[in-house]
């Protein structure tokens, strides 16, 4: 579903933010990605979403190759991904229902289709009985739902989050958690970026390690408690 | 469920679920037009005050060469009902007798462009001028009639034009029994003149306000993109492309555009109808039967026509220009 392939990121101001990158997420797998605060999370995020390009190497997303995408292509791309954000990203003069439904409406969906799947995503959130409301008056954790049945309202293939879970108490960030593990179960491929160790080390899946700008050796979540106890 | 259904029923049933599905895509992209259009009036609506200034100055740039081109419709009006009632007098010698002159009308009715020949015989001007001009006392102190016979030349329809009356003169004018050929129309032909000067002026003017018009929407639907930024931003990451985005400030120029010309529509009609009533008496009192035009159809179609272009137009640049730079990062 990822590839990386040898991938470079050199910005324009010169700083290196990614080097040597090279990894595989296959369809239906469930990775995260840790490192510390400028090791290069988000620029690889980017490079997946196609909002940054690579310097060097390839990146292939469901079998197509970035570096040769033309900017006309980038939306279908895009439509292919669903994204959560740190900050939500929620428009805030619009309703919950109508924020959930903006990618069904980019995407050209009928009427009835739209109402049916944005009911169906805000019920797989447990936020049916809100889509009226304003995004403004929902708690931090309501927010981040709201981002996330937007996120798979269109239901894609590939789900990327940048800190999910970056501004929610323990509690809720698990409940975060569950959400991804379960459209992981229902065949998403889902990369999660995020730093939130004492939360991932509780779950089993793969972990992918940037360290300035290089991906450390892999390893998994369940083995995070060990590897930080050796170091 | 219904179109999984026919999915299932047969392979025969394919061809209609494709034809449905891509017909219910059409409908989709449709109702998001409308709903697009809609939507967008309801943003204008909801700020009426910068709306209204915005549209007003659209609508006072465009009344203004309109006001001006029904005026110049009125005067133009005017000239072609004169331009049709043109024709020459051709003042014969004294020394002609009746029966050359008679021969010369009929020989002059034959000729191209001409539809009519009126004789006017010395006696017949004589008593006409009596009539008139009520110096008949002063006429009967003459020994003889001062007045030549004149024959009053008619042009055809299509030659009642400048050059075509300017090239007959020409003809007449070597008879040997005209004295001297003249034309009434001079200065229907300057008047036609200053109404072309007019007309280029508005086109000019108009010209001018256009590009003003063009400006006023342009950074007005710069500042809307600007204010709406983090949304074009979560829009884009969400796969929208870039005619998706473009489409809700092209309709808000639109809007501006209708608005700004159906204001500029009232502005010219309020205006017409105050001058109206001077105008007629003034013109009253010059005899004249000049009065001001209304907007017809074709004036207000242009109106409504230009009014939506320059609109569009205008967010279509701005939009250009400023949609490319807004990426998410």
């Amino acid at each position: 579903m990822i590839k990386f392939d040898n991938v470079n990121k050199r910005y324009p101001s010169g700083h290196e933010a990614l080097s040597g990158v090279s990894f595989h997420l296959e369809p239906g797998e469930m990775a995260f990605l840790t490192g510390h605060s400028g090791a290069g999370k988000s620029s690889l995020l980017k490079l997946i979403a196609c909002i940054e390009r690579a310097s060097r190497g390839n990146v292939i997303i469901d079998g197509q190759n970035l570096t040769r995408l033309k900017s006309r292509h980038i939306p279908a791309l895009r439509r292919k991904i669903g994204v959560v954000f740190q900050s939500h990203n929620l428009l805030y003069d619009r309703t919950v229902f109508d924020n959930v439904a903006l990618p069904l409406i980019i995407a050209g969906y009928h009427q009835s289709e739209v109402g049916r799947r944005v009911r169906a995503a805000l019920d797989k959130v447990g936020l049916l009985g809100k889509e009226r409301l304003m995004p403004i008056t929902l708690s931090g954790g309501e927010q981040q739902r709201v981002g996330i049945a937007r996120a798979v309202v269109n239901r894609p293939p590939l789900l990327l989050a940048d800190e999910p879970t970056g501004n929610l108490d323990p509690e809720l960030s698990r409940e975060i958690m569950g959400l991804f593990e379960q459209f992981n179960q229902v065949g998403v491929s889902v990369l999660i970026a995020t730093h939130d160790h004492d939360l991932i080390s509780r779950l089993d899946y793969r972990l992918l390690t940037l360290k300035q700008g290089k991906l450390e050796q892999g390893g998994r979540t369940s083995e995070m408690q060990i590897l930080r106890a050796k170091t | 469920m219904r179109r999984n259904n026919t999915n299932h029923s047969s392979l025969d049933a394919q061809d209609g679920v494709i034809t449905q599905k891509s017909r219910s895509r059409v409908n989709a992209y449709l109702t998001h037009h409308l709903w697009v259009l809609v939507s967008s009036l309801g943003v204008l609506w909801r700020t009426p005050l910068a709306t209204l200034m915005t549209a007003s100055v659209i609508g006072i740039a465009l009344a203004l060469p309109t006001g001006l081109h029904v005026l110049l419709q009125s005067v133009q009006q005017l000239s072609t009902g004169w331009e049709g009632t043109a024709q020459m007098s051709l003042f014969l010698k004294s020394d002609v007798p009746e029966k050359r002159i008679q021969s010369l009308a009929d020989k002059l009715r034959g000729w191209e462009g001409v539809s009519e020949v009126r004789y006017i015989s010395r006696e017949q001007a004589l008593a006409e001028f009596r009539e008139q001009s009520g110096f008949g006392s002063a006429l009967d102190s003459l020994d003889e009639n001062p007045l030549p016979a004149v024959l009053l030349l008619f042009p055809t329809a299509e030659a009642a034009e400048p050059i075509q009356m300017g090239l007959l003169l020409g003809k007449v004018q070597k008879l040997d029994s005209v004295d001297l050929a003249q034309l009434d129309m001079e200065w229907v032909r300057r008047l036609s003149g200053i109404i072309e000067v007019g007309k280029r002026g508005v086109l000019l003017l108009g010209g001018l306000l256009a590009l003003a018009i063009l400006l006023v929407v342009g950074n007005t639907i710069r500042l809307t993109i600007l204010s709406r930024s983090q949304e074009i931003i979560v829009t884009k990451l969400i796969g929208a492309t870039n005619a998706f985005i473009r489409r809700p400030f092209l309709y808000t120029g639109f809007w501006y555009g209708l608005m700004g010309a159906v204001l500029a529509w009232l502005l010219v009609a309020i205006l017409l109808s105050l001058l109206g009533d001077p105008v007629n008496r003034l013109s009253f009192l010059y005899n004249s039967e000049f009065s001001l035009g209304g907007l017809d159809l074709e004036t207000v179609a242009m109106l409504l026509g230009s009014g939506i272009a320059l609109g569009l137009l205008g967010s279509w640049l701005a939009v250009g220009r400023h949609l490319q730079a807004i990426e998410p990062s």
